[in-house]
């Protein structure tokens, strides 16, 4: 599992997080909600070493991310930042090869292109192995940073914002291969998400974050509620239920429709904790 | 190394061969031949360390900076030894510069470049480290403050120190410092070396900080060595032929657009075999085919602001 404690940063001098303390667990799908400018991202980039720690522990499965060689993190987890641009011309099955380099550093072996191999086919990629990166769709490239992170082979992967930029079908995908990875192969998966709704249809656990604190945590039946959601993103939000999982209605408030201006009364006012 | 990597290596090797054998054989009478070839073997070398330190150090810098526009040279490095050259000419005077030995000389000017391009990368890569763009731009002010500077002193100076000063300002591929090849070969063959043995790494390294960072590359450190070999290598041919602009680029353009893959094993020596090529097949045509009607640096200066300009105008600027 991912242990974090007293964990704080700033940007700067604008405080991004505030004395975090907060357990992950292992095979599990979690997502980190909330709304922009909560902390979510830092989080992640956090503990995924993309970032220094300033203050505070990150442990991942008993490695301490301050002591541990960044190499022997790369075997325990995988990161998919928001970042897909690459510089050099690449193709889809060379990068998804990149995935296995932090087994072999530069002298793949057999085992190594299987695992190329056994990833581009989890991901529908064998028709697209042989095309230029910037020669495919942009969700086309998005499967294929994925494959790499899935080849890499680790207990962990990290995702920031995997839906950005995807259509309906293919976030809908996205979320199902995650939810797969977790089932079927037993990883855990830590992925930053802006529609709830897909934590709500997907997720095991869900962490709601607001201010760069953790304002609540647990099954999305705990936290995807009325006033925990409501108070999350500052506004009123109604949840129904659809498939046995809770429904987020955060497109408009019930009222609005028929009337432009809603009575100010008409909000609910619930704090949390 | 697949296939076509090998064929194209093997390709740019016999083109190498063919233009050095016309350019140690052409024309070449009864008299003195041992004294000739000497003469000739020794400007060979020369090119061929000039250009393959140039192809390489470029193509490293250019995978660093994540951008197939940039130079070294835009980043100020030749500037600075420009500068240093100056500085030294102006406080030694044209006596002491000249009574200096030669190679010490040079070993220690390359030291001092590879010191001044860790420190001032050091510095600002210590603390943002994430923020190329950045770094980048600093480089590009540092270079014009190297070449003001340089400007300065020169104007300070009286006028047979300038003289001197001019000679190692100016790009000249036809007069190269024999008494500095040794030593130049050396570095330059040490770098390279050390830049294949990078080459996995820096495959990685080219595919950005959050990826590279996530595979377990220690990315920082590896920028700061790259940095340093490049400083080395464009010591090297600064010191041999002077500053050129743009033909790192004209070179490092040429390696990515024939290697087939982007692979670094097979881009670097790509690189250093076609500024090879370059330089040595160019020098034949027009100062022996020629008759010096024309020069080298500037035409290869001006296919290099030529490619330049329309890497520009295609809008590929990475």
């Amino acid at each position: 599992m991912i242990r974090i404690n007293g964990l704080s940063h700033h940007i700067g001098a604008a405080p991004i997080l505030h004395d975090i303390d907060l357990t992950l667990p292992r095979g599990k799908l979690v997502a980190l909600i909330g709304p922009n400018g909560a902390g979510k991202s830092t989080l992640l980039r956090l503990v995924a070493r993309l970032e220094p720690v300033q203050q505070g522990r990150i442990e991942i499965d008993g490695l301490d991310l301050s002591t541990t060689p960044t190499e022997r993190l790369a075997l325990a987890m995988a990161v998919m930042g928001q970042q897909t641009h690459i510089a050099s011309r690449l193709r889809v099955a060379e990068l998804v090869g990149f995935g296995r380099w932090p087994h072999h550093h530069g002298r793949p072996r057999p085992a190594d292109r299987a695992a190329v191999r056994q990833a581009l086919a989890a991901f529908d990629l064998e028709p697209l192995a042989h095309r230029f990166l910037d020669e495919v769709s942009g969700g086309q490239a998005q499967r294929a940073h994925l494959a790499m992170t899935f080849a890499q082979g680790t207990d962990w992967l990290l995702l920031d914002e995997p839906l950005n930029n995807l259509d309906m079908a293919h976030s809908r995908t996205l979320m199902a291969r995650l939810a797969d990875l977790v089932r079927g192969s037993g990883r855990s998966v830590v992925t930053v998400v802006h529609e709830v709704n897909y934590a709500a249809a997907w997720a095991d656990h869900i962490v709601a974050m607001k201010d760069g604190r953790i304002v609540a945590e647990g099954p999305p039946e705990t936290v995807l509620t009325e006033p925990v959601l409501s108070a999350l993103y500052d506004t009123p939000i109604e949840v129904s239920r659809h498939d046995d999982r809770p429904l987020v209605l955060h497109h408009h408030w019930h009222d609005q429709l028929g009337s432009p201006f809603p009575k100010a009364a008409d909000a609910p006012s619930h704090l949390l904790h | 190394m697949d296939r076509p990597a090998a064929t194209l290596i093997a390709a740019l090797l016999a083109l190498l061969a063919a233009s050095s054998l016309v350019w140690m054989f052409q024309g070449i009478g009864g008299g003195n031949r041992g004294f000739i070839l000497q003469l000739r073997g020794t400007k060979l070398a020369g090119l061929v360390v000039v250009g393959a330190a140039v192809g390489i150090a470029t193509v490293l810098f250019q995978t660093v900076a994540a951008n197939r526009v940039l130079t070294p040279s835009i980043m100020g490095f030749d500037a600075l030894y420009v500068l240093l050259q100056t500085a030294l000419v102006a406080t030694l005077g044209v006596a002491g510069f000249a009574a200096l030995p030669g190679a010490a000389k040079f070993l220690a000017e390359v030291a001092v470049m590879s010191l001044l391009a860790a420190m001032l990368f050091g510095t600002l890569l210590g603390k943002g480290a994430k923020d190329i763009p950045r770094t980048i731009l600093t480089g590009v002010i540092l270079g014009v403050l190297f070449r003001s500077l340089s400007t300065f002193l020169a104007r300070i100076m009286d006028p047979n120190a300038f003289a001197v000063v001019q000679s190692v300002s100016f790009a000249s591929f036809g007069s190269i410092d024999a008494a500095l090849l040794p030593a130049a070969g050396a570095i330059a063959g040490l770098c390279v070396a050390g830049a294949m043995w990078l080459a996995p790494r820096l495959d990685v390294l080219a595919l950005g900080r959050e990826v590279a960072v996530s595979l377990g590359l220690r990315f920082d450190r590896l920028v700061l060595v790259t940095l340093g070999l490049v400083g080395m290598l464009v010591a090297v041919s600064t010191a041999l032929v002077g500053p050129v602009a743009f033909f790192g680029l004209l070179v490092a353009g040429l390696a990515h657009g024939l290697a087939p893959s982007a692979r670094h094993a097979v881009l670097l020596p790509a690189a250093g075999l076609i500024g090879a090529v370059i330089l040595v097949a160019g020098q034949t045509l027009f100062e022996r085919l020629m008759g010096q009607t024309a020069t080298l640096s500037v035409v290869v200066e001006f296919a290099g602001g030529l490619f330049f300009l329309f890497l520009l105008l295609r809008g590929r600027v990475r």
